[in-house]
């Protein structure tokens, strides 16, 4: 009896160890992942007057609009944060919940950018026109596939968690998605101050 | 974990989430209004989007709370000064070019090409 209680302490360690290792591994990736964002930041900082007697930030952005996309991302972040907490409690209902309330919200976002991108297409503020605009789509487009990258990923492990809830494995696969949704939000800070904020002050 | 501990979560996040939002809505008011010169709400802005990164690590990622973060911190730390040396270097370097392009308009830069290079 005693013998069996203690190989199950064992395993139990064991599984700790290993969730601490993927966790460290995925950081290490995202550390990466800032890295490329910091080069791309880098570039629109060098870029961001070139516009090429183009439409500039201050021309084509509007503040509320990107004022709601951000508010957006926050609540989703927020909302993963919850699910990820209650999940870990046993709570499927309310854990599901959220994450559903986080796709939907990811959505949402989305739908916003890509309706700004049309726009300023339409506009005739394409990737083409100008330096200033090639460096603004590398880098909020590139922001933007992280989410949509996300997005799937949250899509492919609900569907997971709803038919075999309880499994340790997906609450650790849930925790990683909600350091990488933080993620996102934290990239999100710096492009509404360094692209948008700045560039609507000219 | 216990009722207790759950709370605990629930709360970091709540707090978290409400300083956000309030340094979002803030810098977002700062930017509209300009009351300020553009310089000093720059340098607010910048300093706010700094504070918000700090809340959200603490409150979001939970960073350095837990035992067993050494390496999590190293790496960290380790990104921290790539991104100054990236950033702030192309910046630097941009910026102290012979030809200084960040400052000048198109006119500026083919005026001062002709005048040194004969171009």
């Amino acid at each position: 009896m005693s013998e069996t209680v203690m190989e199950m302490d064992i395993i139990r360690q064991e599984r700790q160890e290993v969730a601490n290792r993927k966790t460290l591994g995925f950081w290490i990736y995202l550390m990466t992942d800032v890295v490329l964002f910091s080069s791309l930041f880098a570039t629109f900082a060098v870029l961001r007057n070139a516009v090429a007697s183009g439409p500039s930030g201050q021309d084509l952005f509007s503040m509320p609009f990107v004022l709601g996309e951000t508010l957006v991302l926050l609540t989703s972040t927020f909302t993963i944060g919850m699910a990820v907490v209650l999940a870990k409690r046993g709570f499927k209902i309310a854990a599901l919940f959220n994450l559903l309330l986080t796709f939907g919200l990811g959505v949402a976002f989305l739908v916003m950018e890509l309706t700004e991108f049309t726009e300023f297409v339409h506009e005739g503020a394409s990737w083409q026109t100008s330096a200033f605009l090639s460096s603004f789509f590398a880098l909020v487009a590139t922001h933007g596939l992280h989410v949509a990258f996300g997005l799937l990923w949250m899509l492919g492990l609900g569907i997971k968690m709803i038919r075999r809830w309880g499994k340790e494995t997906d609450l650790g696969r849930l925790a990683l998605l909600g350091t990488f949704w933080h993620f996102l939000d934290i990239i999100w800070i710096f492009i509404f101050t360094f692209v948008y904020m700045i560039g609507v002050l000219g | 974990m216990n009722e207790r501990g759950l709370g605990n979560k629930v709360l970091s996040y709540v707090i978290g989430f409400v300083m956000s939002a309030a340094t979002t809505v803030v810098a977002y008011i700062l930017v509209v209004e300009r009351i300020w010169p553009t310089d000093v709400i720059i340098f607010t802005v910048v300093g706010l989007a700094i504070l918000q990164l700090v809340i959200q690590l603490v409150f979001f990622l939970h960073l350095g709370q837990e035992k067993g973060q050494y390496w999590t911190l190293v790496t960290f730390w380790f990104a921290i000064l790539v991104i100054a040396i990236l950033v702030g270097g192309s910046i630097w370097v941009m910026y102290h070019l012979n030809y200084n392009m960040m400052n000048m308009t198109p006119q500026e830069q083919a005026q001062y090409m002709a005048h040194n290079e004969g171009i």
